[in-house]
């Protein structure tokens, strides 16, 4: 591996360095060669590389929408150096086999860090537990185990799933989404805009109300639990008041819920089909509010790449989700730096160093100091673009952003001291 | 007009106009012959993703008494379970060369996704619990002539109080009327058990109520909407029993009516759940003359849309 010197960027907005790597790992400037290649980051911040809790790649079973190779070089171009590989492919990854298989294919395809999620309950299917334990000790190294998808809705296997991957220091990632309050059907959140279009309502009570439950859950089990995608302002306080508990409670929040609102919808435009759906500004305004006084430790794009053919249909029977890996940074920036909620260091820690955590990735989330491995991202602060949905390393185009102007930040990724992706001028 | 997807697509002029067309048409509808060579050479395709017997006739004889071709096209079932996409379906159909699609389908907004993929004209024929804005044209329509008995001139429905009755939050018939007899200028209440009053009603420009008695004797037109079979087991209300009591037009009710009020009803019927046969089959009832308004409407639409030059 060749050596490379990176000149004169702002590490993570707290001052300027040139930052060395050899081997994959940060070293003293002065110890590389005078006739190292050179990256020029005058003007530039260098933040640690960053880590999605919650990605969708589809591989093994939807080739066709994205693989492991597509879905980590968007994650790539979007300045990823590791995600999290939902467990809903086909098979599901419910095995240790299946983990590790996952796990390979990203040795073998990715341009980031792959680590398999695995599942909570067999097949997904909400009833009986998988192979967790066998999972942990695999190869892949699960520690994050999600029905990402489907809630776990029985209380029951949420307990033991808690109590389960305490062994292991593993954390259960909830899908919250009280079936009874808003099936699978439920594809708008319920308010004035649902009830105008008739589509099928999603409730924030039906969010909130199973984060409710799973806080005093994971206090009675004395265990971790993450809660994957926050949408509304009622789960924000759920989990304000159980961090103020010292319940063992952490949270994400994707892009889009701190940006789109359910006005979008007006359009029957599927591109916008989503779970859970996006909400209205208030609740946008909150989970901003969330993620910026630290009630939301993470962004987590949710990553969900489909046909075009699986979202061509009517609103209520279209796919749900959208891409967000190549736009996360951008929309957190606009959203959160432009607005002053957040600064560089503190975007630094919720897009990577909190996620990092969360899932316990070691190599990933570290300081950029001498020593330390090399996963960074170099980020232009004031370039701009309109998004173009055709421009993207994704085998999807369900781009919500397609048409919007939004910052362009990334101008270099670097994983494990290797340039996955380089913009080109 | 290029489609016909909302209720609200449509200002007093072009419903006035449209009523006076089918007032027109509507006198084919008397005479031994009934074809008018208006539509002749143009296509028409009633694309019905949903069952819908009446609708689907309706505007078949409404096209075929213009002289327009008409084809019925049944693609029932999800496209989902099919494996063609909306999309597809909706181009495959367009790309025969037809003039205009008529759409009927069980998920809300699918005409309007149908309307950014073709040229041709798109007439919503009902779309999920979401619209269905001919039939609130022909129940306007109805409501007009019989208002008209006592007001030969009259051209808007200020002052006059419309109550819908049912389950507001699954009617397409309920959406459209709503946004129709607004533009119209009466005063609609909506009448429902608050579970089956939709999410933000608050923003609607009706009054909300769930108290069938306390609206009647000030309404104008009463209309009973269907309640459907889902609707019963789905936990809505207690039972069946228990509905008609507090939400059916009972045979004492008709008489609590205004002496000049009239029933609608969108059809089709559940006597003895939501309508009595008193009601049903009572003087003042307009049920009929909606069926029959439904032909010269679709008839007057369909050569809004399809009649002018091009």
């Amino acid at each position: 591996m060749t050596d490379l010197l990176i000149r004169g960027a702002d590490l993570v907005g707290e001052g300027r360095s040139d930052l060395a790597i050899r081997n994959g790992r940060f070293v003293d400037p002065a110890d590389v060669a005078v006739d190292v290649e050179q990256l020029d980051a005058d003007g530039l911040l260098a933040l640690p590389g960053l880590v999605d809790l919650h990605t969708h790649l589809r591989e093994p079973g939807r080739e066709d929408a994205e693989t492991v190779q597509s879905g980590t070089l968007a994650g790539a171009r979007g300045g990823f150096t590791a995600v999290l590989a939902m467990a809903n492919t086909t098979p599901v990854t419910d095995t240790a086999e299946a983990a590790q298989h996952v796990a390979t294919l990203g040795t073998r395809d990715g341009h980031a860090q792959v680590v398999p999620v695995g599942a909570v309950s067999k097949g997904l299917d909400g009833a009986e537990l998988a192979e967790l334990g066998l999972m942990a000790r695999s190869g892949a190294r699960v520690r994050v185990f999600s029905d990402d998808g489907h809630c776990i809705s029985d209380a029951r296997l949420m307990r033991r799933a808690l109590e389960y991957v305490r062994a292991f220091d593993g954390v259960v990632a909830q899908h919250a989404q009280d079936p009874q309050l808003a099936p699978v059907s439920a594809c708008c959140h319920e308010g004035e805009i649902s009830g105008k279009l008739g589509l099928p309502g999603w409730p924030a009570a039906a969010e909130a109300s199973v984060v409710a439950r799973d806080v005093h859950i994971a206090e009675l089990t004395c265990s971790r639990l993450h809660v994957c995608h926050v949408s509304c302002a009622e789960t924000v306080d759920v989990i304000r008041w159980a961090k103020q508990r010292n319940i063992n409670v952490t949270a994400e929040v994707a892009p889009h819920h701190l940006m789109l609102t359910t006005t979008e919808v007006l359009s029957y435009d599927p591109t916008y089909k989503v779970n859970p759906p996006l909400r209205p500004n208030e609740h946008v305004q909150a989970v901003r509010e969330a993620l910026a006084d630290g009630t939301i430790d993470a962004v987590a794009t949710d990553h969900a790449p489909h046909a075009r053919h699986d979202k061509e249909h009517a609103f209520a029977e279209a796919a749900f989700g959208m891409l967000g890996l190549e736009t996360a940074l951008a929309v957190t920036m606009e959203a959160m730096i432009s607005s002053g909620l957040l600064d560089w260091p503190q975007l630094a820690k919720r897009m990577s160093i909190m996620p990092a955590h969360i899932a316990r990735l070691a190599d990933q989330g570290r300081p950029l100091a001498v020593g330390e491995p090399a996963n960074l991202v170099l980020v232009d602060p004031a370039a701009r673009r309109v998004v173009d949905r055709d421009d993207s390393a994704s085998l999807s185009r369900n781009n919500p952003w397609h048409g919007r102007e939004l910052p362009d930040p990334v101008v270099a990724t670097i994983w494990a001291g290797r340039v996955t992706y380089r913009k080109e001028h | 007009m290029r489609h016909l997807l909302s209720a609200a697509d449509l200002d007093r002029t072009q419903i006035t106009e449209i009523f006076d067309l089918a007032e027109e048409m509507s006198l084919v509808q008397g005479r031994p012959v009934k074809k008018l060579p208006a539509l002749r050479g143009r296509t028409v395709v009633n694309l019905f993703f949903e069952d819908s017997t009446r609708t689907r006739s309706s505007f078949e004889i409404a096209g075929k008494w213009l002289s327009a071709d008409v084809i019925n096209i049944s693609a029932k079932g999800s496209s989902v379970s099919k494996g063609e996409s909306l999309r597809d379906t909706v181009l495959t159909v367009a790309a025969m060369g037809v003039d205009a699609l008529v759409i009927r389908h069980h998920a809300s907004g699918a005409p309007w996704q149908a309307s950014r993929w073709i040229d041709a004209h798109v007439l919503n024929a009902g779309d999920g619990t979401h619209e269905h804005p001919t039939q609130a044209l022909l129940d306007s329509f109805t409501i007009r002539r019989h208002l008209r008995r006592s007001a030969p001139d009259l051209l808007s429905f200020e002052g006059k109080t419309v109550a819908i009755v049912g389950d507001i939050t699954h009617s397409r018939v309920a959406r459209s009327n709503v946004l129709l007899l607004n533009t119209l200028g009466a005063q609609v209440v909506l009448v429902a058990p608050p579970t089956l009053l939709p999410a933000g009603i608050d923003s609607w420009p009706v009054l909300a109520c769930s108290d069938f008695d306390e609206v009647l004797p000030h309404a104008d037109i009463v209309m009973m909407l269907r309640v459907q079979r889902e609707r019963m087991s789905g936990g809505y209300f207690p039972t069946p029993r228990e509905y008609t009591i507090g939400y059916g037009l009972t045979r004492p009710r008709l008489e609590a009516m205004k002496p000049e009020a009239a029933i609608c009803h969108p059809g089709p019927m559940n006597r003895g759940l939501e309508i009595s046969a008193d009601a049903a089959d009572a003087a003042n009832s307009l049920i009929l003359d909606q069926v029959a308004a439904g032909v010269s409407v679709r008839m007057s639409v369909l050569y809004e849309l399809l009649g002018g030059a091009e």
